[in-house]
């Protein structure tokens, strides 16, 4: 399989478009869920391709968009201890919470390491016994087994000074939430990589009871204009099914080694989404067996107040009901460099992919 | 101001970079010289025009696959007289060591330098060596300052005012392997081995090219912030819009797939042996052979042309699609030079 052979043909990537263009004559609005649809969407200019009758909206599918501010401000106080090492994703270190954030922490002297995974966090939890190394946890059924996997290993190396904060969330409930509010979506395109853990029935009741189409879609963009060609043809015929665009690796059962091991580290838990407030049973928590290693609890400090920053509408932006042209800060006072929100911060965030791709000029 | 600290992506070489130098050191030290705002100041000593400029290094590893610290820091700043369009002369070498570093790590730095100042005949002239305790630098930081000459009557290449609508973009090669050789390195890929450092001298190459030719309006070497960067600084201050086709951007399979994996755009990533050249579209064909006989430029390559649209980058992506090119917002690999 080549990757650039097979999926970024132009060819068949213009004769995915001309289909969409001759089949879809309702106007469709479809929701893309994963920031990484949102930036494939950008980055190949595959707007530019699509017919008017097709409007694509970006989702809550960025985990470093959705999470709370709280959680951002309980990293900062954690950092400013200074027994204290924070592990993160390198997305983590410019989100803004309420006065500060993980760079401006670094640059003052606090110990912040971008690290790729849980494991490597332990290694230098390992490596600094007299340190505590906190793990921040984020992302959604793809990111958690990797925290969950770590949380393990930690116990059988007996790493003690190793700790998750945790903001894991799960899918499934923020996509009924959403349409439950009114935002109006007449489909999904659904994130391949949280499918690929979860497999496909995760999205049944959503087909189901909320008769939107769902299309499980790879992130190179012929799997993207196949997945909004197979929406246009189900819309097209009233139909709302869940269908596998992305068969290469997307199983229906999913991974079951990966679900177990989740399950026996997290349970299921009322959760905060930046924008959308708490949503039943969205987020994750670490089971009581596990529960020494959560840095919330283990890690005394003190939280500031929570500070949002004003005219920000990541919130709105997270519903899919505006747009980065419908913020007044856009391309402003908020930008990659200085980000007021969360959506500017992440490279998989909306404002960002629409700044670094789109036409912000117009 | 917000910021009241540096933050590591000050020393990006984006948009938080030209604000410090703007904010902090332009408006201080503000002279025309310095407002020319090339990679190397052109200016008038003793009746003659010459080329200076400087640059500082502060790679991490100090080795790495294609290269060091030291052909680094003799390349990059022959490489930025290069591009202004004067003949590199002499160079200056400043060492900032930290305490217990060892002297076979120094002397295998220093042989580099004199081979590659050698093979680009220059020589280094003078410099400064500073000991500082140690943990209060990270081993070795080098800077390197350079004089050209302008005796070889070739017009100054630095400055984009002569970029017209309908111009060629040339680049001599392959895009990002600096930065992926760097990542490689640093996180110990075993599986990028075939990922080298694209790190040389590009004078010989550069003058191969101006010898033949006076239609190359406009050099820079596409460094921090890969070719990306640079055509967004030619759009914004010559005021004309660029259009590349991102089918014909040469890129290694390698380096594509570090690029998948690790979420970067090959635009955007540091190359230190890349020379990004505008030239008029009839000399287009000349230029790209005299880049093609010599080892500099075997995969030189059109990657776009100069349009009307002030200001403006845009690509034609692989798959049909059109999108803006903007500059780079943070700084993904900090310390890549």
């Amino acid at each position: 399989m080549n990757i650039r052979e097979d999926f970024r043909n132009y060819r068949d990537c213009c004769a995915l478009a001309e289909r969409i263009r001759a089949e879809s004559k309702t106007p469709v609005t479809i929701m893309e869920v994963c920031g990484g649809h949102t930036m494939t969407l950008q980055r190949y200019g595959i707007p530019s391709m699509l017919p008017e009758t097709v409007r694509l909206i970006s989702g809550p599918g960025c985990p470093v968009c959705v999470s709370d501010i709280r959680f951002i401000d309980r990293a900062v106080a954690l950092a400013r201890k200074p027994e204290v090492i924070i592990a993160t994703y390198g997305d983590l270190i410019r989100v803004p919470g309420s006065s500060s954030s993980l760079e401006k922490e670094r640059a003052a002297g606090a110990d912040v390491k971008v690290v790729w995974s849980a494991l490597e966090a332990i290694a230098i939890a390992l490596a600094n016994p007299d340190k505590k190394v906190v793990f921040l946890g984020i992302g959604f059924e793809t990111t958690t087994p990797g925290t969950a996997i770590g949380i393990i290993e930690a116990e059988k190396v007996s790493a003690g000074n190793f700790f998750v904060l945790s903001s894991h969330k799960v899918m499934p409930p923020v996509m009924t939430a959403l349409i439950d509010e009114g935002v109006k979506i007449d489909a999904y395109l659904c994130p391949g990589h949280v499918s690929v853990i979860t497999g496909s029935s995760i999205y049944e009741p959503i087909a189901e009871k909320y008769r939107k189409p769902c299309v499980i879609s790879g992130f190179e963009p012929s799997d993207i204009l196949q997945s909004i060609w197979m929406i246009v043809k189900q819309f097209e015929e009233k139909a709302a099914r869940v269908e596998i665009q992305y068969k290469r690796v997307v199983r229906p059962e999913g991974n079951l080694r990966a679900q177990a091991i989740t399950g026996e580290v997290f349970e299921p838990v009322d959760d905060y989404w930046r924008g959308l407030g708490v949503i039943p049973l969205s987020g994750l928590k670490l089971r009581e067996k596990y529960r020494r290693f959560d840095a919330a609890e283990a890690i005394e400090v003190e939280v500031e107040k929570t500070k949002e920053s004003k005219g920000c509408i990541c919130g709105s932006i997270l519903k899919g009901v505006a747009g980065p042209y419908d913020c007044k800060l856009f391309a402003k006072t908020c930008t990659p460099d200085s980000p007021v929100g969360a959506c500017m911060v992440s490279s998989e965030g909306t404002c960002s992919a629409y700044f670094q791709y789109g036409d912000y000029g117009k | 101001m917000e910021n009241k600290v540096i933050l590591l992506n000050h020393g990006s070489g984006g948009r938080l970079t030209h604000q410090l130098i703007d904010s902090v050191f332009a408006s201080r030290f503000s002279n025309p010289v310095l407002e020319q705002r090339s990679d190397s100041a052109v200016m008038n000593i003793g009746g003659e025009r010459a080329a200076f400029t400087t640059d500082s290094f502060v790679v991490n590893p100090l080795f790495f696959p294609g290269g060091d610290i030291g052909k680094l820091s003799v390349c990059g700043t022959v490489n930025d007289l290069a591009v202004s369009g004067a003949t590199p002369l002499a160079l200056s070498a400043s060492f900032i060591i930290e305490e217990g570093f060892p002297f076979s790590d120094l002397e295998r730095i220093a042989d580099s330098m004199a081979k590659t100042a050698l093979e680009a005949g220059v020589s280094i002239v003078t410099g400064d060596t500073k000991v500082v305790n140690r943990g209060k630098a990270d081993r070795l930081f080098i800077t390197t300052a350079g004089i050209g000459s302008f005796r070889n009557g070739r017009a100054c290449t630095g400055s984009c005012e002569g970029v017209k609508p309908g111009d060629v973009v040339i680049v001599n090669g392959f895009l990002g392997d600096h930065g992926m050789a760097i990542l490689a390195a640093r996180e110990g890929m075993t599986f990028s081995a075939d990922v080298k450092s694209d790190c040389a001298a590009l004078n010989r190459i550069i003058a191969d090219v101006l010898d033949k030719t006076d239609a190359v309006a406009f050099m820079r070497d596409a460094t921090r912030g890969g070719l990306g960067t640079v055509l967004c600084e030619l759009a914004e201050d010559g005021g004309v819009g660029i259009e590349i086709d991102e089918k014909a951007l040469p890129v290694r399979k390698a380096v594509r797939g570090m690029c998948d994996m690790f979420g970067f755009d090959p635009l955007f990533i540091a190359n230190e042996g890349k020379v990004v050249m505008v030239v008029r579209e009839e000399a287009a064909p000349l230029v790209l052979d005299i880049m093609r006989k010599n080892p500099q430029g075997k995969d030189a390559a059109i990657v776009g042309r100069v349009t009307d649209e002030a200001s403006k980058v845009k690509m034609k992506t692989v798959v049909g699609g059109t999108r803006i090119i903007s500059m780079p917002a943070g700084d993904q690999l900090p310390r890549i030079c």
